[in-house]
């Protein structure tokens, strides 16, 4: 079966949840197979396996969300991460510290953050920086019109870069600026 | 073109969205500009970040509930058929 694990690893990421994530998954290609018909040759296979599993998501698993979205904010600056991660002192010679950073940051962060995004901009996102679709592929298999998908992204990366970060401040892969010594005790 | 146009335009560069001219203009500020190019660098690793490290094993019993949901479409090879090479 073509693109399963990036499917399925994609479903996850749109219905945060396994269970729901397995079952778009089936129905994805069991819709793929009886429509295959309008499978045009020459088109994008991909491409047209995304849209289906899209399309399915939006109709069937947005309506029994299990978890709300999180609150959109928008004051992100470009370049966010870098800024803030530039600032760090570099603890190893010959690699920057945000170098350094991304090299530690472990899977769950990197997935915590996408599935942090409001859903238009984390299936965007996910289209575009995972799955490598232009965004004339994405305003396709979303239905909606490049200037949209260029605005869904833009904000939608925007905001991923802060998750990023406060994951990161979180999880303790940001090293802390050096404390005064405290007293031994005793 | 300056640094607030390069930052401006480094996704659609990343993202394969310029035209030839524009990434060539853009490639030309990268070359001079090391707070930009460092910026650059920084945003392409993480998108490679970002792409490598969000991908999900399919758990087996999903990969055989697709194909025995799949074989239940597909017709059945005839008996008598000469095996396909």
């Amino acid at each position: 079966m073509p693109f399963m694990d990036q499917l399925y690893s994609a479903a996850l990421r749109m219905t945060r949840n396994p269970a729901d994530a397995e079952d778009l998954v089936q129905e994805t290609y069991l819709r793929a197979y009886r429509g295959f018909g309008g499978f045009q040759a020459g088109t994008n296979l991909k491409a047209w396996l995304y849209k289906i599993l899209t399309n399915t998501y939006i109709n069937i698993y947005r309506a029994k969300k299990r978890r709300p979205d999180e609150v959109d904010f928008d004051n992100a600056e470009d370049f966010f991460l870098f800024r803030r991660l530039g600032g760090l002192e570099a603890a190893e010679a010959g690699k920057t510290p945000e170098s350094l950073v991304l090299d530690a940051m472990p899977e769950s962060v990197v997935k915590d953050a996408i599935d942090a995004l409001p859903e238009q901009f984390r299936v965007a996102v996910l289209l575009a920086d995972v799955e490598g679709f232009s965004y004339k592929e994405i305003a396709e298999i979303t239905e909606v019109p490049i200037g949209t998908v260029m605005s869904r992204l833009h904000r939608g990366r925007k905001q991923l870069q802060a998750r990023l970060w406060d994951f990161a401040v979180e999880r303790g892969l940001v090293p802390q600026p050096p404390q005064p010594e405290s007293e031994p005790a005793g | 073109m300056d640094c607030e146009q390069t930052i401006r335009e480094v996704y659609l560069y990343l993202d394969g969205e310029l035209t030839t001219f524009r990434r060539w203009q853009i490639t030309r500020h990268l070359n001079r500009c090391p707070p930009c190019s460092h910026g650059f660098d920084f945003e392409l690793e993480l998108r490679h970040v970002i792409a490598t490290r969000c991908h999900d094993e399919v758990p087996p019993e999903l990969k055989q509930r697709i194909a025995d949901a799949i074989a239940l479409f597909d017709p059945k090879p005839r008996d008598g058929d000469p095996a396909e090479e």
